[in-house]
């Protein structure tokens, strides 16, 4: 157990703490976090000064981010019952170590030329941090809001999809300004930009771990009590343990990875889908601002979903939520298919739906969990349905590039290239939304005994 | 610390300090925010150029 400082009766809110506190030091956490979707821009330069003339470089600099995302996920279930037990402020000192040692050995690295410490320190290190990072403030917003899960929790998790809006730019201007990029590039030019950038998220995590308090036991909100009605009213309580034992939470892993990975099949090859469709006879430089131009909408629409639909979804339902998220996800796919590069504005609407209904799927996938096995350990449980996360990394990216390389080795062009990436993404759409149909509320063998739940109940 | 009766937005009554550390600790996230979301809107217009 976190003792002194971290331990968690020493963040039990005083009187006067305001739970408006918490979005903020729960968004200091995965804003930062969310640099993970900026790797690329280190990719250029880490393949220029520590791995020139490399034929596999292009392979080797992707390392780092996808051995964070694994990690991510296997960090979260792996962490997820201590991360519960522990307390919030434990688990985001732990995270910010970690995700600040991550750029600091990355530093080292590229100092003494070694790649390698790069991988194991933002890939390994790095993504332990992730992992932590990602849950630690979720089942905390769930008990400061359980009048709206879906708006708190929608708000950390579009932190996370704009983590690389702030890391884009300024990992850009840091590699100038430190030598990083351009002629005379030096890989100490790149060490010095990881260590700038871990002082940065050190202090900007900082505020996390400060601010984040839990309720005291048996707190709620002014005027509201508790829904006894409705399906998925969250009247039960199930630990970590039972809740793997339940087919819901295997529907929902399926669920999670089958949306991730629909959203995936456009969000990794979005330039080149866009150069595809839209730049047979265009200017070059006009081709390639434009499709920059398309992966920022698809940014903002990810953002955006995180936010809308998971506060929506406390109106209209989680399950109704994932029903639109897959069933007019897999609608949208099938139009892109039909009207392929008939008209960009039917084109736009579709795939920036697509991507809003991914971030939703994210964002909303905390509450559904609260709805069907209750707070008591919704941190720990939504800890091992992120490994639902890194499989689809890996699945979504497969599919798409495999079969893309596939169809430009047969000389095929144009919207033509993505048709069988498309059947497959709408295929995988309509297992989820009848997996999503297939899950009913969790049976009693499974639930805690109240006072269990009760007296264990950490946030 | 409140008791388990406490319904009030907050754990109890405000003090004024708390309002303070709101405006700066949603400033300290909502700046930089706005600020990778600037970033990512001016790019935007280059799809529509052509």
């Amino acid at each position: 157990m976190a003792t002194g400082f971290l331990a968690r009766e020493r963040t039990v809110a005083p009187a006067g703490w305001s739970r408006w506190l918490i979005p903020p030091a729960a968004l200091s956490i995965h804003l930062a976090i969310g640099q993970a979707y900026a790797w690329s821009v280190f990719k250029t330069p880490l393949a220029a000064t520590l791995l020139p003339g490399n034929p596999n470089a292009g392979v080797l600099t992707a390392l780092p981010f996808e051995l964070g995302i694994i990690m991510l996920g296997l960090a979260a279930a792996v962490f997820g019952t201590k991360v519960d037990a522990n307390g919030p402020r434990w688990a985001m000192v732990v995270a910010s170590s970690c995700f600040v040692g991550g750029f600091l050995v990355s530093a080292l690295g590229c100092y003494l030329g070694q790649f390698w410490l790069v991988v194991v320190g933002y890939g390994f290190l790095g993504g332990i941090g992730l992992g932590i990072g990602y849950i630690s403030p979720v089942s905390t917003l769930i008990k400061w809001f359980p009048d709206r899960p879906g708006l708190s929790t929608g708000i950390a998790i579009m932190g996370f999809g704009g983590g690389a809006l702030i890391a884009s730019p300024l990992t850009t201007q840091l590699l100038a300004a430190f030598g990083g990029i351009g002629p005379g590039a030096t890989a100490a030019g790149v060490g010095q930009t990881f260590l700038v950038m871990g002082i940065i998220y050190a202090i900007f995590m900082s505020v996390g771990w400060l601010l984040v308090r839990v309720p005291p036991e048996g707190w709620r909100p002014a005027g509201w009590t508790p829904p006894t009605t409705g399906v998925l009213a969250g009247k039960f309580d199930v630990s970590a343990r039972n809740a793997i034992r339940t087919p819901q939470f295997w529907l929902l892993w399926v669920v999670l990875c089958f949306n991730v990975t629909a959203g995936i099949g456009i969000l990794e090859r979005a330039a080149p889908i866009w150069t595809d469709f839209f730049g047979a006879g265009a200017a070059a430089a006009a081709v390639t601002a434009a499709a920059a131009g398309y992966v920022a909408l698809l940014s903002l629409a990810n953002m955006l979903g995180r936010i809308g639909w998971s506060t929506t979804s406390d109106y209209l339902g989680r399950k109704n939520m994932y029903r639109g998220y897959l069933g007019i996800g897999a609608l949208l796919y099938l139009t892109i298919m039909l009207t392929t590069n008939s008209s960009p504005v039917i084109f736009l609407i579709c795939s920036m739906l697509i991507l809003s209904f991914y971030g939703g799927g994210f964002a909303t996938v905390p509450a559904y969990l609260r709805d069907l096995f209750g707070t008591y350990q919704v941190g720990a449980i939504h800890g091992r349905l992120l490994t639902a996360w890194s499989v689809a990394g890996v699945l979504g990216p497969l599919i798409v590039n495999a079969i893309a390389d596939a169809q430009i080795a047969a000389k095929v062009s144009g919207p033509a290239r993505y048709t069988t990436s498309f059947i497959i993404m709408i295929g995988l759409l309509v297992i989820g939304f009848i997996c999503n149909e297939l899950i009913k509320p969790v049976a009693d063998k499974f639930h805690e005994e109240r006072s269990t739940a009760t007296t264990g109940a950490q946030a | 610390m409140t008791t388990p009766e406490s319904t009030q937005e907050s754990t109890h009554d405000k003090p004024a300090n708390m309002l303070l550390i709101g405006i700066v600790a949603w400033l300290w996230v909502l700046i930089p925010f706005a600020y990778g979301l600037y970033q990512l809107l001016i790019k935007i217009p280059a799809l529509f150029a052509g």
